[in-house]
C-alpha cells in the first residue's frame, strides 16, 4: 500500500511531446482510473509509473521516496497487460511464481503464497494448465494473480479488460472491484471506456492530449464537467452542446442565454466573469431535456428514435448544427420521426463553458467552482 | 459441369507430375549412391534402378579404416561445437539486436550481414594465415573458429527476426517480475525460441559437417580431417582405380546423420508454441 505521487512530469517521445507536465497524487489505497481517448497518453503515465518507461523530466515519488530511478521491481509495483503477456511455456502455477522464484523466495513460502493468489482469484482447479488451454477471462485471472502475487505496493492495470467480450467483461469488472475491496491497495487502471471508468473509481483522472482535464469521483466528473472536453467525454449518450449568447444581466442568481433554434434557457451559473452579449457554450445532458409535442412550426424536428428497450433516445435536428440533439425518454416513447417536438430543462441543469472551454462554477456548489480553478490553472 | 471437373483433374495430373520431377531430381542421385552403396565388382559398372544386391563389403571395408572413423568424430565434434558456439552467441547478440534500442542498430545488423558476403575463397588465404598465428594449424580448433565465422552473421540474423516477432509484453512483464536481461533471455525467450533455434542450428550443423574447402586447407594428417576430405581422398588400389562403392558407403555413411537430425529436429519445430502469450 502506498501513495504516488507525479511531480511536472513530461514525457517526450522522438521530440513529440506526449506529457507536457503532469502533476497528480494518488492517496493510499485509492482506485484511480485514467480515463481518455487513444493517444491521450493515459499509457505512457501508467508505464511511466510503472518504471517501463523513463520521464523526459520530473519526478515520481512512492511513499514520498524519489522512485524515478528505480527498476519496477525496486518499485513494488505488479502490472497486468492489455494482452495478458503469460509467459507460455509456463503453467499457471510457474507463471504465478516467476517473480515469487526470482525474489529468492523460499520454495514453501512460495507455494504458500501462489496459493493463497489462486484462490483469491479461483485458479485452483487450473495451476497445471498452460495459458494457451484457458479462457480468455481465465488467462486475465493469472495475468492478475502474477500481479499480484508480490504482494506489490500499487496494482497497475492497461487496458485490462478490452479483449474480453462484452459478457465476460461486466463479470471481471465486478471481480476487480471486489479484489480491491478485498486486498485495499493502491490501483491505477487505465482504460477508454467510460463505464468501466465509471463503475471501478474512487477517482477519475480524465486526460486529454496528455493534459489532466479533470481529476474527480465519478459524480463530479458527471455532475460538474471542468471543462467542455470532459462534458463531452464523460456520459452516454454524449451531452448536448450547442453555442449560445449570454443575453440578460450576469453575475445574478441565475443567466438567460440564447440559443439559436432552440430559445432561451435560464442557466444557474456563476457567470460574474461574463458579460452580456459573450460567446458561450451550452450543455445539457439527455436525460435533462423535458420532452413535448411542439405544433406544426414550433420546436425541432424529430429526425430519429433509437429504442433500446429501457428506454429511447430522441435524435432532433438543431438547424444550423452538424450534430443532432439527443434526448433520453422513457418507453413506451410517443415520439415518432418528422414531428416537430419542444424542449425545456430546468437551470440547474444547464451547463455553460466560456470560450476557452472552462465550466462556468454551480451557484449551488463551490466545489465545482474549484474544480474548474485548478483545471485553470494547471492549463496556464 | 464435366469440363470443370476434367480442369480440376487436369491440374491434378500437372501437379502431381511437377512433384514426381522435382522429387526425382532431387533424391534421385542420393537414391542411385545408395544403389551403388550395396554393390561390388562388376556390378557397379552395370546401370541398375533397382535394387539387385545387398552386399555390405563396402561398410565393411570402409569402416574399417581407421582413419575415416576417426573424421566422423572429428566431424561430429567440429559441427557441433560450431553449433554450439554460434547459439551461445548468435541468441545473446539476438537479443541485444532484436530487443534493445541503440544507436547504429541497423548498422550492426549490416555489417553482420556483409561478413557472409566474402566468398570463402576469398578469405582463404587471410584466414591461413590468422590460424597459423594462433597456432591452430592442423587442429579441429581451426575448423571449428572459421566455421563459427562464417555461421553466426545467419545465426544472428534468424535468431533476431525471430526475436523480435516475440511480443514485448512479455518482456515488460518479465521485468516488472523482476527478471534481468540474462535471466529474460534464458527464462523467457529461450524456451520461446525453441523451433528458430532447432532451424538455425540445424543449417548451422549441416554447413559445419559439408564444409571442404577450409577443411581441406586448415588440416594436414588424417587424424584431424573431417568427412567431406576423408572421403575426398579416399583412393584404390591404383591411380588408375576410382573406388566407387566405397566411395558412395562413405557417403551414405555421412548423409545419414544429417536426415537423422532433421527428422528429428522436424518434430521440435512445432508451430504455435508462442499461442497463448497474448490474446487469441
Amino acid at each position: 500500500m502506498a501513495c504516488v505521487e507525479l511531480k511536472k512530469i513530461n514525457k517526450t517521445f522522438g521530440g513529440v511531446e506526449v506529457l507536457p507536465g503532469v502533476d497528480l497524487r494518488i492517496e493510499d489505497g485509492e482506485f484511480v482510473v485514467f480515463v481518455g481517448p487513444s493517444g491521450c497518453g493515459k499509457s505512457t503515465l501508467l508505464r511511466l509509473i510503472a518504471g517501463l518507461e523513463d520521464p523526459t523530466a520530473g519526478d515520481i515519488d512512492i511513499d514520498g521516496e524519489v522512485v524515478t530511478d528505480l527498476s519496477p521491481k525496486e518499485r513494488g509495483v505488479g502490472m497486468v497487460f492489455q494482452s495478458y503477456a503469460l509467459y507460455p511455456h509456463m503453467s499457471v502455477y510457474e507463471n504465478i511464481a516467476f517473480g515469487l522464484k526470482l525474489g529468492k523466495a523460499k520454495k514453501e513460502k512460495i507455494r504458500e503464497w501462489v496459493e493463497k493468489t489462486a484462490e483469491v482469484l479461483q485458479l485452483d482447479k487450473l495451476m497445471d494448465r498452460k495459458p494457451r488451454e484457458l479462457s480468455g477471462g481465465q488467462r486475465q485471472r493469472v495475468a492478475i494473480g502474477r500481479a499480484m502475487a508480490r504482494e506489490p505496493k500499487i496494482m497497475l492495470f492497461d487496458e485490462p479488460l478490452s479483449n474480453l467480450d462484452a459478457s465476460l467483461r461486466v463479470q471481471m469488472r465486478t471481480e476487480i472491484a471486489k479484489l480491491h475491496d478485498r486486498l485495499q491497495s493502491t490501483m491505477i487502471y487505465v482504460t477508454h471506456d467510460q463505464v468501466e471508468a465509471m463503475t471501478l473509481a474512487d477517482k477519475i483522472v480524465v486526460l486529454n492530449r496528455g493534459n489532466v482535464e479533470q481529476v474527480g469521483t465519478p459524480y463530479e466528473l458527471y455532475e460538474t464537467p471542468a471543462s467542455l472536453f470532459v462534458a463531452g467525454f464523460i456520459g452516454s449518450p454524449k451531452m448536448n452542446l450547442m453555442p449560445g449568447k449570454v443575453i440578460g444581466s450576469t453575475g445574478g442568481a441565475t443567466t438567460r442565454v440564447a440559443i439559436d433554434g432552440l430559445g432561451q434557457v435560464t442557466a444557474d451559473r456563476d457567470t460574474s466573469a461574463l458579460e452580456t452579449g459573450d460567446d458561450v457554450t451550452v450543455g445539457i445532458r439527455p436525460e435533462h431535456f423535458q420532452l413535448s409535442l411542439g405544433g406544426q412550426d414550433t420546436g425541432l424536428e424529430v429526425v430519429n428514435v433509437e429504442y433500446l428497450g429501457n428506454e429511447a433516445y430522441v435524435y432532433a435536428a438543431l438547424p444550423g448544427m452538424d450534430e443532432l440533439m439527443v434526448v433520453r425518454q422513457p418507453v413506451p416513447c410517443e415520439v415518432k420521426p418528422g414531428q416537430r417536438v419542444t424542449l425545456t430543462t430546468e437551470p440547474a441543469c444547464v451547463h455553460l463553458f466560456d470560450s476557452q472551454g472552462l465550466a462556468l462554477g454551480s451557484k449551488a456548489e463551490r466545489v465545482a467552482g474549484d474544480d474548474a480553478e485548478q483545471a485553470a490553472v494547471r492549463r496556464a | 459441369m464435366n469440363l470443370k471437373l476434367a480442369k480440376k483433374l487436369l491440374a491434378k495430373v500437372a501437379f502431381l507430375i511437377l512433384l514426381a520431377a522435382i522429387l526425382i531430381f532431387t533424391v534421385f542421385p542420393f537414391y542411385y549412391a545408395i544403389l551403388t552403396s550395396f554393390e561390388s565388382g562388376s556390378d557397379l559398372f552395370t546401370v541398375e534402378y533397382w535394387f539387385s544386391s545387398f552386399d555390405l563389403a563396402n561398410y565393411k571395408s570402409v569402416l574399417g579404416e581407421a582413419s575415416f572413423v576417426t573424421s566422423i568424430w572429428n566431424s561430429i565434434l567440429v559441427a557441433s561445437s560450431t553449433v554450439v558456439i554460434a547459439m551461445a552467441f548468435g541468441l545473446t547478440a539476438a537479443y541485444a539486436l532484436g530487443r534493445v534500442k541503440f544507436r547504429g542498430r541497423g548498422a550492426v545488423l549490416m555489417i553482420v550481414l556483409s561478413v557472409s558476403m566474402f566468398p570463402q575463397v576469398a578469405v582463404l588465404s587471410g584466414l591461413f594465415e590468422v590460424i597459423r598465428a594462433m597456432n591452430l594449424y592442423n587442429d579441429p580448433l581451426a575448423l571449428i573458429f572459421s566455421y563459427t565465422i562464417f555461421t553466426l552473421p545467419f545465426t544472428v540474423w534468424i535468431l533476431t527476426t525471430f526475436m523480435r516477432q516475440l511480443p514485448k509484453e512479455l518482456e515488460e512483464a518479465a521485468i516488472v517480475d523482476g527478471a534481468s536481461p540474462l535471466t529474460t533471455l534464458f527464462r523467457v525467450f529461450i524456451p520461446l525460441m525453441w523451433p528458430a533455434m532447432a532451424t538455425t542450428g540445424l543449417l548451422a550443423f549441416i554447413a559445419a559437417w559439408n564444409e571442404f574447402l577450409f577443411a581441406l586447407t586448415f588440416t594436414l594428417t588424417n587424424s584431424e580431417r573431417t568427412v567431406p576430405v576423408a572421403i575426398a581422398l579416399i583412393t584404390g588400389g591404383s591411380q588408375h582405380e576410382l573406388p566407387w562403392g566405397n566411395l558412395m558407403a562413405a557417403s551414405v555413411i555421412v548423409t545419414v546423420p544429417l536426415v537423422v537430425l532433421v527428422l528429428i529436429f522436424q518434430r521440435r519445430i512445432v508451430s504455435g508454441l508462442t499461442a497463448g502469450a497474448v490474446k487469441g
